[in-house]
């Protein structure tokens, strides 16, 4: 059997300092965030949606239009958000046959929702909200297990080419939290009871859809129109 | 001895990619490269693990593995050298497929990824001399 070398004593007693300064470090950068909170039930001001009815995507002359309540925190949102919508723009919103229509429906039991629906009116007012949208979707699974997921918004407005100090003015001014809260109440009004949910002709399409099953309502929705 | 520092260094560099990725820091310090980029691409996952997680644990086992090496004489320390040698070559082997996604399909680099290279790639060099010096 191997005897173990002497003289490590000074070595493993450096490693040790080194460990706990490269934890101290860590440990100083993660308590130097400061988290972003949206207040949810505020009272919503004529201010805040000024004509506002939600994030358009698609031609203005498009016959049919496709109005979507989401919650960014939902994973069903998050599953449509990521496999079936880029199907959806490719057959049916860059096509012309539909205007889709994004309407926030933060659910409470989700504590990063408004946070996130935030993030991206703050990307809307540098004209970036469906790269932002996008992202935070395809990040779902990231930011959703995480203690601020406002850290992570960050990241995606500066991977989308944000101006980040007027995005970081936005969000502490969490100037979108009446829009948000209106969108919400609009789609209390219209009956909305789950995320996702689309409004397509009138009528309600509660759950995740298929991109072939929202091709197969806006063809029959076509048909009927001609 | 040098493994140990390295690897120790990998773990810090690797949670530091992991604390950004989850949003628990803040900002990453990258100057100008692409690190949001990478960090945010489809390619920051292998197999649904998250890149810099692989990176923790490759570096904690790397750790463990060269304090092994550090019980025994240079001339007696028999497997501990080899496991030490083969994971840094798996290491390498992992960092250069991460590098040519970078150049090649992200046309992007993170600096702390080129970090993370250069670590790996000393840390096999160290493990190989060690692992030379090992053999009877």
């Amino acid at each position: 059997m191997a005897k173990p070398t002497g003289g490590l004593k000074p070595f493993y007693s450096a490693l040790a300092v080194l460990a706990v300064a490269g934890i101290g470090v860590l440990g100083y950068l993660m308590s130097r965030q400061k988290p972003v909170s949206i207040p949810a039930n505020v009272v919503v001001q004529l201010s805040d949606t000024l004509g506002f009815r939600g994030y358009l995507l698609g031609s203005d002359s498009a016959p049919i239009e496709v109005t979507e309540y989401a919650d960014y925190q939902c994973p069903q949102c998050g599953a449509f958000a990521t496999i079936q919508f880029p199907d959806v723009q490719h057959r049916l919103i860059q096509s012309g046959r539909v205007r889709w229509r994004y309407r926030d429906f933060p659910l409470s039991q989700h504590q990063f929702s408004r946070l996130a629906a935030h993030s991206a009116a703050c990307a809307s007012d540098q004209g970036r909200y469906w790269p932002q949208n996008a992202s935070i979707y395809q990040g779902q699974i990231d930011w959703a297990m995480t203690k601020d997921a406002g850290g992570v918004f960050r990241n995606y407005a500066k991977a989308n080419g944000l101006d980040l100090a007027a995005y970081d003015a936005c969000m502490t001014s969490a100037k979108f939290a009446g829009r948000i809260q209106a969108s919400y109440d609009e789609g209390v009004a219209v009956g909305i009871q789950a995320t996702p949910t689309f409004m397509i002709g009138g009528r309600l399409y509660p759950g995740n859809m298929a991109a072939d099953e929202l091709v197969h309502v806006v063809d029959s929705l076509a048909a009927v129109k001609h | 001895m040098s493994a140990t520092l390295l690897s120790l260094a990998g773990v810090f560099l690797s949670t530091y990619l992991y604390l950004y990725k989850t949003g628990r820091i803040g900002t990453l310090a990258c100057g100008t490269g692409s690190c949001e980029f990478v960090q945010f691409s489809s390619w920051s996952s292998f197999l649904g693990v998250e890149v810099s997680v692989i990176g923790i644990a490759g570096y904690l086992a790397l750790f463990g593995l060269s304090l092994g090496t550090l019980q025994s004489p240079a001339t007696e320390r028999g497997w501990p050298s080899l496991a030490l040698l083969l994971l840094a070559l798996g290491g390498v082997l992992f960092t250069a497929y991460l590098t040519a996604v970078e150049l090649f399909v992200l046309h992007a680099i993170c600096r702390w990824c080129v970090g993370s290279a250069v670590i790996i790639s000393l840390l096999f060099t160290v493990a190989l001399l060690d692992w030379r010096r090992a053999r009877p």
